[in-house]
């Protein structure tokens, strides 16, 4: 794993092996602590500690003024937030699940988004909402979705996904950090352990993954880095969230020497380190949880075919989710899992 | 496979068919308007609770109307709020200079110098009567037709202008719609464009103001045809919820374009009302009675700032023009509406209670309206050195893709590299940076 550049160097601060919701933990009491502007609401998530435990102990710590439950309202948890952007905070709203995001969704993309652009710099919304996203839990159709991609169509949105602890809670502090408003999606599948596609198999806890190692105190992973997961030659996979570990598995298992790429930064992208690794490998693999039709899977074929055309030699795959709502009992037919990745893996070998 | 089309069920019994209600607004064009039925108090005849009162005590006032200035002119009752004469010359200008500079920018776009304009005739009395019962620098979220409080405020005219014509010394660097302001410094929230969206807005203004232990409250402004959308309902929740010192203005001024107050709600209550189902307090006033507006707003900025919570506040009032410069009302409503309208006009209102007063007269008022007509038309003049729409003076070409992040990201470098090259193959000549 390379090593993140940052205000803090990692080697020099010892490690401990978090869960991924424990490091979102630790990165939001260390933004509270570091500066008092830094206020968390959200359903449930007061005294209670969320539905997913993200902040539990919080509001004992930082009080009530600090952290605290909203009413089950997602346009007033974005809009307040917006105010208090404008006053001088630094909001952190969660919402419970991203497919409760859309009451909130006018809030994000004709306010929160424009602050800036529409005063020329006078209120800017430096919020990050946070909200865990995608399948894999038998969730149903409205505790499973990706909605990534009609945030990264928005200008003046910033999208971010971590898929470890270590990347969880450097980006998450970056996040709050930044003063644009970002979107943290947050891959609640592996928010207790890594997970690689094979469902029947018993699920692994973090602790026997190294990025479970996470420094303590404060440290930041930049916006808009990639994570090269794993160096290879053979084919490039651009993945984020769960669908890392599941492309990691999966060509593993096959003993493919794939560049692994995890974009941990949808918008703004990091587009040196794609162009690099596919004008190296000649091949692209594309994959995402969410919905195929207009997914970001599609904004990256474009990009990949832009800027490396002459550099591929099979045309670029792109394993997604189905354009079926999130189905409940069939939830991992939905999912593109291995045989599906597998497939792709299989046209990409064979081509060229 | 073709779904049949809907169709009546099965009849139960001898039940009537139901009906469907469209609300429809007692007068179209050319109709004879008769305001009788509309219920008008007496004027000085509403009891003024304590600041700090109870919700419950105010929602009588939410069925009622308060107002101070009567049919001859006195200020009476609990609510006079005895304002010095300078005080209400000085609001009495404000409301004359709004109406000038209305009057001049509507011309404006008829001449082609901007692209759109909003006059706030008839509702001076509302922006401009609270701008005077708030402090400057209580934060103001307003929906589009608040210019009075800029003008309040103090925020000059040719920075005014100069966004209305989206020229090159535009503070916004012509980004947004004419009229959208935005002023920092002036404690005034950039306009969204968007209905209803700051109501939560300055809420969480508002809660943040008080999780900080500050002193300044906020208030949130929008018109009754909005108060329609979600956001007024997340606004109030939450206002509620939080105890959030805010002042929630809703200003019913009949029409949301072409749509009367009916499809808003208005056959059934009041809007004032809606604060009794939150439990928050709420008032209805005279929006035409600069006193009226002062004197509510006052009472609910001080209960704000003694942490007992949020106050909606409806201004009845009446559009007493087009929308925007966009549409045309004769085509829709009676245009004996506004000269039949019981509340009369707020600046007459006013300069005739200064009359009575023996603080004014005719002559003064005369040589006011042309002091502030010159002062608008020397601002306007002033901004047009700086451009008007589409007439070159616009602001620099790379502005486009600032400030959509705080820092440019390469895609839109990019696509500004390509938005200049397109540019040099239009205008050869073209070099960003000259005058253009």
């Amino acid at each position: 794993m390379s090593v993140e550049e940052g205000p803090v160097s990692l080697h020099d601060a010892p490690t401990r092996r978090l869960t991924m919701i424990e490091a979102i933990n630790e990165a939001l009491d260390i933004m509270l602590e570091r500066d008092p502007d830094v206020v968390i609401f959200g359903e449930d998530v007061g005294y209670f500690g969320g539905v997913f435990r993200a902040t539990a102990g919080l509001q004992a710590k930082y009080g009530k003024n600090r952290v605290f439950d909203t009413p089950i309202n997602e346009c007033g948890i974005v809009g307040v937030a917006v105010g208090m952007g404008a006053y001088g905070l630094r909001p952190v709203p969660e919402i419970q699940f991203a497919d409760y995001i859309y009451p909130g969704f006018d809030q994000l993309v004709s306010e929160a988004a424009r602050l800036r652009y529409r005063s020329a710099g006078e209120f800017i919304a430096p919020l990050t909402l946070r909200a865990p996203f995608g399948g894999g839990i038998f969730g149903g159709q409205t505790h499973s979705q990706s909605p990534e991609a009609i945030f990264t169509h928005v200008a003046g949105l910033k999208t971010v996904i971590p898929s470890t602890p270590h990347d969880a809670k450097g980006l998450l502090i970056a996040a709050i950090e930044d003063n644009d408003p970002v979107i943290f999606l947050e891959p609640k599948r592996i928010y207790n352990g890594p997970f690689d596609g094979y469902y029947e198999k018993p699920a692994r806890p973090w602790s026997a993954h190294p990025a479970s190692e996470v420094p303590e105190g404060y440290y930041a992973i930049p916006l808009g880095k990639a994570r090269i997961v794993r160096e290879g030659e053979a084919l490039t996979v651009l993945a984020y969230g769960t669908m890392v570990h599941v492309a990691e598995a999966v060509l593993a298992e096959k003993g493919v020497d794939a560049e692994i790429i995890d974009l941990r930064t949808l918008v703004p992208i990091d587009v040196e380190a794609v162009e690099k690794s596919v004008q190296k490998t000649g091949k692209c693999l594309v994959i995402h949880e969410a919905t195929r039709t207009s997914g970001f899977g599609g904004e990256l074929v474009a990009l990949v075919q832009e800027r490396c055309f002459y550099s591929l030699e099979a045309p670029i795959e792109r394993v997604t989710g189905f354009d079926t709502p999130y189905p409940h009992s069939l939830e991992w037919a939905y999912f593109p899992g291995p045989v599906r990745i597998g497939e792709a893996v299989d046209r990409l070998l064979a081509a060229g | 496979m073709a779904r049949k089309p809907a169709k009546a069920g099965n009849r139960r019994g001898n039940l009537p068919p139901l009906s469907l209600h469209v609300p429809e607004p007692p007068y179209r064009p050319g109709d004879k308007v008769d305001y009788s039925h509309l219920p008008v108090s007496k004027a000085g005849a509403q009891p003024r609770p304590d600041e700090t009162c109870e919700p419950a005590e105010t929602h009588p006032l939410c069925l009622d109307l308060i107002r101070v200035l009567d049919e001859d002119h006195r200020a009476l009752g609990p609510w006079d709020p005895k304002l010095d004469a300078e005080t209400l010359r000085r609001m009495l200008r404000v409301m004359a200079l709004t109406r000038a500079f209305d009057e001049r920018m509507f011309r404006g776009q008829r001449q082609g110098k901007t692209s759109f304009y909003m006059k706030c005739t008839g509702e001076e009395a509302c922006s401009i009567g609270a701008a005077f019962a708030l402090a400057d620098d209580d934060m103001v979220f307003p929906s589009y037709r608040q210019q009075g409080i800029l003008i309040a405020r103090g925020y000059p005219l040719v920075e005014m202008v100069n966004q209305i014509y989206s020229n090159r010394a535009d503070r916004l660097k012509g980004r947004q719609l004419p009229v959208m302001y935005s002023s920092r410094e002036h404690s005034f929230f950039t306009i969204s464009g968007n209905l209803a969206t700051q109501y939560p807005q300055a809420v969480g203004w508002a809660m943040a103001s008080a999780i900080k232990g500050d002193t300044r409250i906020a208030s949130g402004w929008l018109g009754e045809g909005s108060s329609a959308e979600g956001d007024f309902h997340a606004a109030l929740t939450f206002a509620a919820v939080y105890n959030a010192p805010v002042v929630l203005n809703l200003v019913n001024n009949q029409y949301a374009i072409s749509s009367y107050s009916g499809f808003a709600g208005s056959e059934r209550t009041t809007f004032a009302a809606r604060a009794i189902g939150y439990g928050i307090a709420g008032l209805r006033v005279d929006g035409n009675d600069a006193l009226a507006v002062y004197a509510a707003v006052q009472w609910a900025a001080n209960r704000a700032r003694a942490n007992a919570g949020p106050t909606l506040i409806e201004h009845f009032t009446y559009r007493a023009e087009a929308h925007s410069t966009s549409d045309d009302p004769g085509i829709y409503r009676s245009a004996h509406e506004r000269e039949e309208w019981p509340l009369g006009d707020p600046v007459t209102r006013l300069k005739r209670h200064l009359i009575a007063l023996g603080e004014w007269s005719l002559e003064r008022h005369e040589a006011m309206d042309r002091e502030v007509a010159e002062a608008v038309r020397v601002a306007a003049k002033e901004a047009e050195k700086n451009g008007i729409l589409g007439q070159g003076l616009h602001h620099p070409f790379h502005t486009m893709f600032e400030d959509v992040y705080e820092e440019l990201p390469w895609h839109l470098e990019e696509q500004a590299e390509q938005a200049i090259r397109e540019r040099r193959i239009k205008w050869p000549e073209w070099e960003e940076g000259r005058k253009e």
